[in-house]
């Protein structure tokens, strides 16, 4: 993992992907985005995240369907698969230092949807 | 011993019984330079077996064989050495072998007594000594042809487990003993009065006081009836002795060796007979005037000549005797000297059957010996003090009040008896090998693995040294929760709360997180919130539990369908192939007999399942903490051994606990007969089929931890049965850790099996009707989570792969074929070595 990719490069193209509301509280949804499987987390509070769905310790793209929760105060997101906590605002694997996953800037609009950007 | 050196000697061992067993193993152990060559020569046609164990052999079908030898060692079975040539140094055999030696080991054990009266050789009189002995009781008591009385002559330890063991069997059992009550040996006559009374109450009858004539044959020349010498008699289709063990010492008389006058082989401190090269070990020795006939003092003989015969100076010293029976439901213990001329403090509860003496010094201080009947809790710590000073009077020992001991324990104090292993011996364990659990120290000790009486003591010391080293063991679930799993399960019921929310902000911190949220998630279904995928709920679950599937390495899902106790029609059968090959899933056969369908994506889920509720499969919940399988043998109604119906009685109980949520996934399984094809005794509840009901095991586990389960209850009735089980599921749910399963859960229970029977069976907590009306409101809500997920349009809307493209599988998820059916390839393959905490 390299470290640019924690840190989204500007972009105004926003990609619509669903409305607030599909979006289980406390849960996250996968969507396709120019052929990347993005992760799209709905926090407690309303705040939204967005990651690569793709689990580096498996292989398999299943991030989305992690738990959520906080850690000393970070919201996180466990894998499914072998249970790695990453930093749903940075990417940051919390227990491995070595691994981060990609990040993207995700947004609700106005009109009550989600987008997210792609570099 | 003289004949060590260079080069390689002779060791030749007579009597293959626990003794000699532990002897060979022992010396294998430490003769690492191999200089001796061991031959093990034994009249039984099997090789060692825990004979302590032996009833379970006739109850349970148990395999008691220890672990075979390394193969260097040459053991011959089923030939008796008949003759020792001391000039020579050879021994020969009932076959004619003749096998030289240079230093020679007699554990030979001890034979059964048969007192010379009339009738002792008739057909149906019996001993209790070896396997052989108990299945021609077996098999004799199961050709006679209706139920019958059998009586057997020694109400001694043995004798009372025989008589118990006879019962099984089926038999109206008598006891006879001469001696005016039972037990003579280690009980005074209180203890004798209230022991009594609980034999009697298992529906046995004891004849005591009253010296026997003889047996009389009935007209088929076998034995019908036992007579007094008050001219009374029993009719008795079996008889069985158990009055008394003689060393058998035969060998060596006809060599020369000097015996005692009672019998008993002569050695010395070193367990040496008169002969330098020839030792005598176990039940067949009388060192220090003594012949033991309990199996701690014969493995410490036992590893007393090993360390010898490689030039070690070991000595045996002597050996506690106390004894605790080891009759389900009748607690019986004697320790130390309970005969011991000096003060005695007697404490007698003739409601409740209890019966205790303590024997101490003059001044009240020492504890020398002691007699417990009707609750024997307090017996391994008491057992602990022999010959110290008691912590505190001895009216308090006698309440309990030296419970808390363990850590302030004498280190020389020897805490496992069977296997001579002192609290600095375990202590030091602890510290050496960091060790934190029971079942370690057990492992690396030896303490607790034989007559298992001592496990509370050596949890306690574990406990203390744990406490005194700072790893105070946090009972906090999580950095969110400060509370263990069974406090939050209180909480939760207690309260009434019903929300995650609700817990954590009352009681924790943060936001949770996959270890507390799953937790709580099983807390609030296994109290009956509703479907798992309710509201809040749905969130907290792990994602097998969210997408009701088991998530596999490639991030599909496997699918199983619910086959209750293995029993599936041919038409259902077909559904599953179908099903399975129109979506293109690998099939395999699980071990919990049904059927895994691999490879489905999650929005492939709903449609797999449409076409499996339609066809009557609900839930298997493979997924969830919960009721995996009733696994379960053919049954009485095809197998000619069955001698019940397993298999309704799997379906039964796999009906009646299906959908239950728990601290960790629950398998069990029911076998028919004894011969326990079902494997129930690696589950947490397995059921045997006797003649006449049902016995039931708890806490059983395979896997990477295997566990025997624990002989819980016998010969039960369906509804009795059932009962017990529900109160020990809702009551492992209650009290149970985070991701423990029932067996670890009852090696960390204070009091272990003995206590679990005082909550489930006489209902100490009084908890039961609490535990019965739980597990009845879990029967009456169960619902099918597939259907009731089918029915629900918000439920389904997380089955979709991609919110914005829910028509688009997954292109990362690819198969090849192998062997006829598909495996995942994993496209981009893990980049990380993946590191398992
Ligand atoms: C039903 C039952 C329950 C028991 N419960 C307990 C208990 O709870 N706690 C406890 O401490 N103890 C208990 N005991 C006693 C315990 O089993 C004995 O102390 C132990 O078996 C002694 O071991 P041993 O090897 O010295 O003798 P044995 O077990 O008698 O073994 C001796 C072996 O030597 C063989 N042998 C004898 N002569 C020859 C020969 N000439 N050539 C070749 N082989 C020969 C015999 O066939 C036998 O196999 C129980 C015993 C029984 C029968």
């Amino acid at each position: 993992m390299t470290a640019e990719l924690t840190v989204p490069t500007r972009s105004d193209r926003w990609t619509d992907v669903c409305g607030f509301v599909d979006l289980m509280p406390e849960r996250g949804a996968c969507a396709l985005v120019d052929g990347v499987q993005v992760a799209i987390f709905r926090t407690f509070d309303g705040e939204l995240y967005a990651l690569s769905n793709f689990d580096p310790f498996s292989g398999a793209y299943v991030l989305a369907r992690g738990i959520l929760g906080t850690r000393n105060g970070a919201p996180t997101v466990a894998s499914p698969m072998y249970k790695q906590v990453f930093d749903l605002r940075t990417g940051q694997c919390l227990d491995d230092e070595q691994v981060v996953v990609p990040t993207y800037p995700v947004r609700h609009n106005s009109a009550g949807r989600v987008e997210v950007s792609l570099p | 011993m003289n004949v060590a050196g260079d080069g390689f000697h002779r060791l030749v061992v007579i009597g293959h019984g626990p003794t000699g067993h532990r002897l060979v193993e022992a010396l294998r152990e430490r003769d690492t330079g191999r200089r001796w060559q061991v031959t093990v020569i034994g009249e039984e046609t099997r090789s060692a077996y825990d004979r302590v164990a032996l009833t379970s052999h006739l109850t349970e079908g148990a395999d008691l064989a220890y672990p075979a030898h390394d193969p260097e060692v040459t053991l011959l079975t089923g030939d008796p050495v008949t003759g020792i040539d001391r000039a020579e140094r050879v021994v020969t055999t009932g076959s004619g072998r003749r096998v030289g030696y240079d230093a020679l080991v007699l554990a030979t054990g001890s034979s059964p007594f048969v007192p010379p009266v009339p009738g002792r050789d008739l057909p149906g009189v019996f001993v209790y000594r070896t396997i052989d002995d108990l299945e021609a009781l077996r098999a004799y008591s199961a050709a006679l042809a209706e139920p019958v009385s059998g009586t057997v002559v020694g109400g001694g330890l043995l004798g009372l487990e025989a008589a118990r063991a006879l019962q099984g069997l089926g038999l109206d059992t008598h006891v006879v003993e001469v001696a005016p009550w039972l037990m003579p040996r280690q009980l005074d006559e209180g203890g004798g009065a209230m022991l009594r009374r609980h034999i009697e109450a298992l529906d046995m009858q004891v004849h005591a006081g009253t010296p026997m004539a003889g047996l009389a044959a009935g007209d088929d020349g076998r034995v019908a009836r036992v007579e007094f010498g008050d001219g009374s008699a029993i009719d008795s289709r079996v008889v069985v002795f158990s009055a008394g063990i003689r060393p058998r010492d035969e060998l060596a008389r006809g060599c020369g060796l000097p015996v005692g006058e009672r019998g008993g082989i002569v050695v010395d401190e070193g367990c040496r007979t008169a002969d330098p090269a020839i030792y005598a070990v176990g039940e067949c020795a009388l060192v220090g005037g003594q012949v033991y006939g309990l199996v701690g003092p014969c493995f410490s003989m036992a590893e007393v000549v090993a360390d010898r015969l490689l030039d070690g100076g070991a000595t045996f010293a002597g050996a506690d005797t106390s004894t605790k029976l080891k009759l389900m439901g009748v607690d019986v213990a004697s320790f130390g000297d309970p005969f011991a001329a000096a003060l005695d403090v007697t404490y007698t509860d003739p409601v409740a059957g209890v019966y205790k003496r303590l024997v101490v010094s003059d001044d009240a201080r020492t504890l020398l010996g002691g007699v417990l009947v009707g609750d024997a809790d307090s017996y391994p710590t008491l057992r602990a003090y022999i010959g110290g000073q008691l912590p505190g009077t001895p009216e308090q020992a006698l309440f309990g009040g030296t419970e808390a001991a363990g850590g302030d324990l004498p280190g020389s104090t020897v805490i496992c008896s069977c296997n001579n292993v002192s609290a600095d011996t375990i202590r030091c364990a602890i510290r050496d090998d960091s060790l934190t659990e029971l079942a370690e120290v057990k492992g690396c000790t030896r303490a607790g693995t034989t007559c298992g009486s001592c496990v509370p003591l050596v949890k306690k010391i574990l406990d203390a040294e744990l406490t005194a080293a700072g790893i105070e063991v946090s009972k906090a679930l999580c950095e969110h929760f400060p509370h263990s799993r069974s406090e939050l399960f209180d909480i939760v019921r207690v309260r009434g709360i019903t929300t995650f929310t609700q817990l954590i902000t009352e009681h924790g911190q943060g936001r949770g997180c996959d270890i507390c949220k799953p937790a709580v998630a099983s807390i609030l279904a296994s109290l009956g919130n509703g479907h798992i995928l309710d509201g809040e709920q749905a969130a907290l679950q792990d994602t097998n539990d969210h997408f009701l599937a088991n998530m596999q390495k490639n991030g599909t899902y496997s699918v199983v369908p619910r086959i209750p106790g293995g029993e599936i029609t041919p038409d259902r059968l077909i559904v599953i192939g179908e099903v399975a090959r129109d979506f293109g899933l690998y099939t395999k056969i699980t071990g919990g007999q049904r059927i895994d369908l691999f490879g489905a994506r999650v929005d492939q889920l709903p449609a797999i399942w449409k076409r499996l509720v339609d066809a009557g499969f609900e839930s298997g919940h493979a997924y969830g903490k919960a009721l995996r399988t009733v696994k379960s043998c053919v049954g009485s109604t095809w197998c000619r051994y069955g001698v019940q119906d397993s298999v309704a009685m799997a379906i039964r109980l796999e009906l009646r606990y299906r959908g239950l949520r728990a601290p960790h996934k629950l398998k069990s399984a029911v076998s028919g007969c004894a011969r326990e094809c079902a494997e129930a005794q690696s589950k947490d509840f397995g059921i045997i089929a006797t003649e006449r009901g049902w016995n039931l095991y708890l806490s059983g586990n395979g896997g990477m931890r295997p566990r025997h389960a624990d002989l819980f209850a016998t010969d039960l009735d369906d509804q009795t049965l059932i009962r017990y089980i529900d109160r020990f599921l809702m009551f492992y749910i209650r009290t149970a850790d985070r991701l423990q399963r029932t067996a670890s859960w009852l090696e960390s229970l204070d009091g272990g099996i003995d206590y679990l029977r005082e909550v489930i069976v006489d209902d100490r907590l009084g908890l039961c009707a609490e535990l019965d009306a739980a597990m009845d409101r879990h029967v009456a809500a169960y619902s099918d989570e597939w259907r009731d997920t089918l029915e629900d349009p918000d439920k389904l809307r997380r089955f979709v792969s991609f919110v914005n493209a829910p028509d688009t599988p997954d292109p990362s998820i690819r198969f090849e074929p192998e062997r006829d059916q598909i495996k995942p390839v994993l496209l981009a393959g893990p980049e990380l070595e993946v590191v398992t905490r």
